[in-house]
């Protein structure tokens, strides 16, 4: 029971964090953002499983792959053409609506009608099971990763290649969805999703209880991440990463930890896009290519890509400033952004979460003298815990 | 006593130079044999060929009668051959027990790290290497703030705890001082009880506290063998390292 409680939540340091951000995923948020900033938030979250992906296996794997929009995207399709076909027989149930005599083939989802399928390609087929679908979001995506690792990893590529070749598959990934339009809806994605076996996912109750499942997968996600890192493989994936020779001549097979650990961070993001899809109701091409995929990076980075706790925050904040400041400075958005990676990674290699490291003790000495002048209990415990937390990951 | 270690016609080429060329010596159990020769000579290849690293061009090494040019790296490892590397290549952000356990011979495979759990015989192990290796009270420091003839150590210990038959040493004493000389001297006589020891080393003085038997290697070939005394008298030897 201790074994467990040091190793998932971290002992009391890693639980105090823990607690920190399920206060703000499971109150703070819910109380202070209305329907419209929650929704953005789900949205956000589910790019936060693949920064803490990254953090595994990029911060401490040191494996830095710049196409986990592949895995995330994959696991959203995967779920988005559930939804569709569900959406499809709907409609087909509908019946003399506009939208089904618009439609030639009643029961095929819209864009294969315009496309000129009349019959469910079989590569579909699997997806009329939500069980089905559920294992698939996590298969496809994990196989794939296995595929690719051990392609790559037991040839020893690595480093800037490794990343180099991560691009070009999702780069491959999007020319293939934007070409086979007809099983995968194009470059407009698989749009119009509705119900999720029978429950409406487009109403404010709906989107509150995603929020809160997706919140509460990301919460576990950290601590499957923290049972990791704190084996003796996570050691192994730190030790790879400043020697992978001696870990190579130790007996161990770096191939293998790698792929083992590529594939982890597959399945997180996996899980991330498949609740993007289910949560915002579309998926497209365009969300699973090269540019988002960095933009992960980025999320990891800014928060600090040792720090599992570290990548939501920097999820959270980075991309909260894309909605706030691309409204405010659609164009000069990119240059902001570019910009900050290249500070934080300059200045900042740890992020947020070293940020808070570094100048966290010292701040809590200062408000701790501050507040003992007075007899008064510590007063921003929040605030304190929150550093706290960010210290100790 | 058993040969160990058997190497016959080793060649290795890199376009066509070639590094190792048709060496043939072996090992004996319980053996420690030192490998000297000038810069070049092909001493750190020549381990590198054994533990797995280079993949040789030529001629075959049998350790316990099994071929080890057949296997991978990391069995090559469990199969019972330790390295220690030219540069002492340590964990640097992980402490010194952290740094042997990864070491410890158990739980290799990715499951088995997952799940490994650190008992009480792992933790006796470590410490029991630990004051092997002169660190009791470092255990907790980080690899990168240990002195150089203590990382020199510490990866000795690495090699250590995993037991291993044969230990492929590269210049274990590197960067040392004069103490930590003798100690090594100590702890490598220490260690070559029940396994066989290759060392590669350029300070003679050393060389002669330590070796068992001498292999002087000179463009690639195999130039002497013998007791130390034996080799310093040897004529061909002083000329290799005199120069012309």
């Amino acid at each position: 029971m201790t074994a467990l409680y040091n190793r998932a939540l971290g002992g009391k340091s890693g639980t105090v964090g823990l607690i920190t951000l399920c206060v703000l995923l499971f109150l703070v948020f819910p109380m202070f953002l209305d329907n419209f900033r929650l929704a953005m938030m789900s949205k956000y979250l589910s790019y936060a499983f693949v920064a803490v992906g990254l953090v595994l296996c990029w911060g401490n794997g040191g494996i830095l792959s710049l196409g986990q929009g592949l895995f995330w995207g994959f696991g959203g399709y995967c779920m988005a053409a559930f939804l569709k076909l569900e959406a499809a027989h709907n409609i087909a149930a509908e019946k003399g609506s506009d939208q089904i005599r618009a439609l030639s083939t009643v029961g095929l989802p819209d864009f294969m009608d315009w496309n000129q399928i009349t019959e469910l390609p079989y590569i579909w087929y699997p997806f009329r099971s939500f069980s089905l679908t559920l294992a698939l979001v996590f298969l496809v995506p994990t196989l794939l990763a296995y595929i690719v690792g051990t392609a790559m990893f037991k040839r020893r590529v690595g480093g800037v290649y490794f990343a180099l070749i991560t691009q070009a598959l999702c780069w491959i990934m999007e020319i293939g969805f934007v070409t086979r339009q007809g099983w995968t809806g194009g470059i407009n994605g698989i749009t119009d999703l509705r119900t999720c076996m029978g429950w409406d996912i487009r109403t404010k109750s709906a989107k509150l209880i995603l929020y809160f499942v997706t919140s509460g997968l990301l919460v576990g996600c950290v601590v499957v991440g923290r049972f990791i890192l704190s084996s003796k493989l996570g050691r192994l994936l730190v030790a790879m990463r400043d020697g992978e020779d001696r870990v190579r001549f130790s007996g161990y097979s770096v191939s293998n930890l790698k792929t083992f650990i590529f594939c982890v961070a597959a399945a997180m993001s996996a899980l991330g896009g498949a609740l993007f899809s289910i949560n915002v109701g579309f998926m497209s091409p365009k969300l699973v290519t090269i540019e988002p995929s960095i933009y992960m990076v980025i999320f990891c980075a800014v928060g600090g890509r040792y720090s599992l706790l570290g990548a939501i925050y920097g999820t959270i904040l980075v991309s909260y400033g894309k909605t706030y400041f691309s409204e405010m400075f659609p164009n000069l958005w990119y240059f902001l952004m570019g910009s900050v990676f290249i500070l934080v990674t300059r200045f900042f290699p740890e992020g947020l979460a070293g940020a808070v490291n570094h100048f966290g003790p010292m701040l809590g000495r200062k408000i701790g003298s501050l507040l003992s002048r007075p007899a008064q209990p510590a007063l921003p415990g929040g605030a304190v815990a929150m550093l706290e937390s960010e210290r100790t990951n | 006593m058993s040969t160990e270690l058997q190497i016959k016609d080793l060649t290795v080429s890199f376009d066509g130079f070639k590094a190792v060329d048709n060496l043939t010596f072996s090992v004996d159990h319980e053996e420690l044999r030192v490998v000297i020769g000038p810069n070049g000579a092909g001493k750190t290849t020549l381990l590198d060929l054994i533990c797995g690293k280079t993949k040789p061009t030529g001629g075959s090494i049998r350790f316990n009668g099994r071929d080890l040019c057949r296997l991978h790296e990391n069995s090559i490892v469990r199969y019972g051959v330790g390295r220690k590397f030219q540069t002492p290549s340590i964990y640097p952000k992980l402490t010194v027990f952290e740094n042997l356990e990864i070491s410890f011979p158990r739980g290799r495979g990715t499951w088995g790290s997952l799940f490994f759990k650190q008992s009480q015989d792992v933790r006796d192990r470590i410490r029991e290497v630990a004051r092997e290796i002169f660190l009791s009270d470092h255990l907790q420091t980080p690899g990168e703030h240990l002195s150089h003839g203590q990382k020199q150590w510490l990866e000795i210990g690495m090699v250590l705890i995993a037991d291993p038959k044969l230990m492929l040493l590269d210049e274990p004493v590197a960067g040392m001082s004069h103490r930590e000389r003798q100690q090594t001297a100590d702890l490598l006589r220490r260690i070559c009880k029940g396994r066989s020891v290759v060392v590669i080393e350029h300070d003679m003085d050393f060389v002669k506290q330590i070796a068992h038997k001498v292999t002087v290697m000179h463009q690639g070939k195999l130039l002497v063998e013998g007791t130390m005394e034996e080799v310093q008298a040897n004529e061909k030897v002083k000329e290799v390292y005199l120069g012309d």
